[in-house]
């Protein structure tokens, strides 16, 4: 089977992705995207952390697993608050570019 | 080709499928629509890796409520708010080279963490059969993580009553 090496540079390679699209993009709507994409990152190095954890003496622990399935979640409550948050946003700024919410900034 | 072989060509096409899926979510298109499909790539792409590690009901959970909730939901909102075709990912020129250094900078670190956990890591083992499935998920989830559980549960409820309170408008 695949190397962990490798299933650990895919986390952190799709979570690298995120990070950027969240600085770099502007947009609501995008930078949610890449938080998600970010979350799944971190679900992919869990369970592959699991497989490691399964092949020792500890046999059919599924922890790593677990905290997948919490951290999907965690994903659906976070985009259901963030579509919430954008649907206020655009209907109060009718803008989806994070440089026009700048009431907090002095 | 035997089956091992087989699941290692799976792993690396869904892997680049990934990868494809995540830059597209942000970097390779233009439209908001087009980036949540994008996104849709790499969730159902990373369901396909979970079944190949084993974790059979993680796969079918992620199919579920990534792809068939948030991400239709996302949607949704979508839909409702009509982004102008030319708003997704309008730059100010003038940042574009501190945006530059610092998706730089998140990259050395995203290579720096890899580099340092694939060197300390131990040899990988191969995974017990039969461990992944609903049942053995689903006792973990009532017996040893049944605090967590609880607290996702409040989670979610707090993220409803939140949105709905986000989006009531005042006078209807």
């Amino acid at each position: 089977m695949v190397p962990i090496e490798h299933i650990v540079g895919l986390s952190a390679l799709l979570f690298t992705i995120g990070v950027v699209g969240a600085l770099v993009r502007r947009s609501l709507l995008a930078m949610l995207i890449s938080i998600q994409l970010m979350l799944n990152a971190a679900g992919l190095a869990f369970v592959g952390f699991n497989r490691i954890w399964q092949g020792s003496e500890h046999g059919q622990a599924i922890d790593g697993q677990v905290f997948t399935v919490i951290v999907i979640s965690v994903g659906a409550a976070q985009i259901a608050v963030g579509l919430a948050m954008v649907l206020a946003l655009v209907r109060n700024r009718d803008s989806m570019n994070v440089e026009d919410m700048s009431v907090l900034k002095w | 080709m035997t089956l091992i072989s087989a699941q290692v060509y799976l792993f690396y096409g869904f892997a680049g499928l990934a990868v494809l899926g995540a830059l597209g979510s942000w970097l390779l298109v233009r439209n908001a629509m087009a980036a949540v499909m994008s996104l849709i790539v790499t969730v159902v792409s990373l369901s396909v890796l979970y079944v190949l590690m084993g974790a059979h009901a993680v796969a079918a959970l992620q199919l579920l409520i990534q792809a068939g909730t948030a991400l239709v939901l996302l949607l949704f909102v979508l839909l409702l708010v009509n982004p102008d075709p030319g708003g997704f990912g309008t730059r100010d020129p003038g940042q574009v080279v501190i945006q530059i250094i610092g998706a730089a900078a998140a990259l050395a670190v995203g290579f720096v963490i890899a580099g340092t956990v694939s060197v300390t890591l131990p040899l990988p083992a191969e995974a017990a059969p039969g461990s992944g499935g609903f049942r053995e998920l689903g006792v973990q989830l009532v017996t040893v993580y049944a605090v967590p559980v609880e607290a996702v549960g409040l989670l979610l409820l707090a993220a409803v009553v939140g949105a709905v309170v986000q989006t009531r408008q005042e006078g209807r």
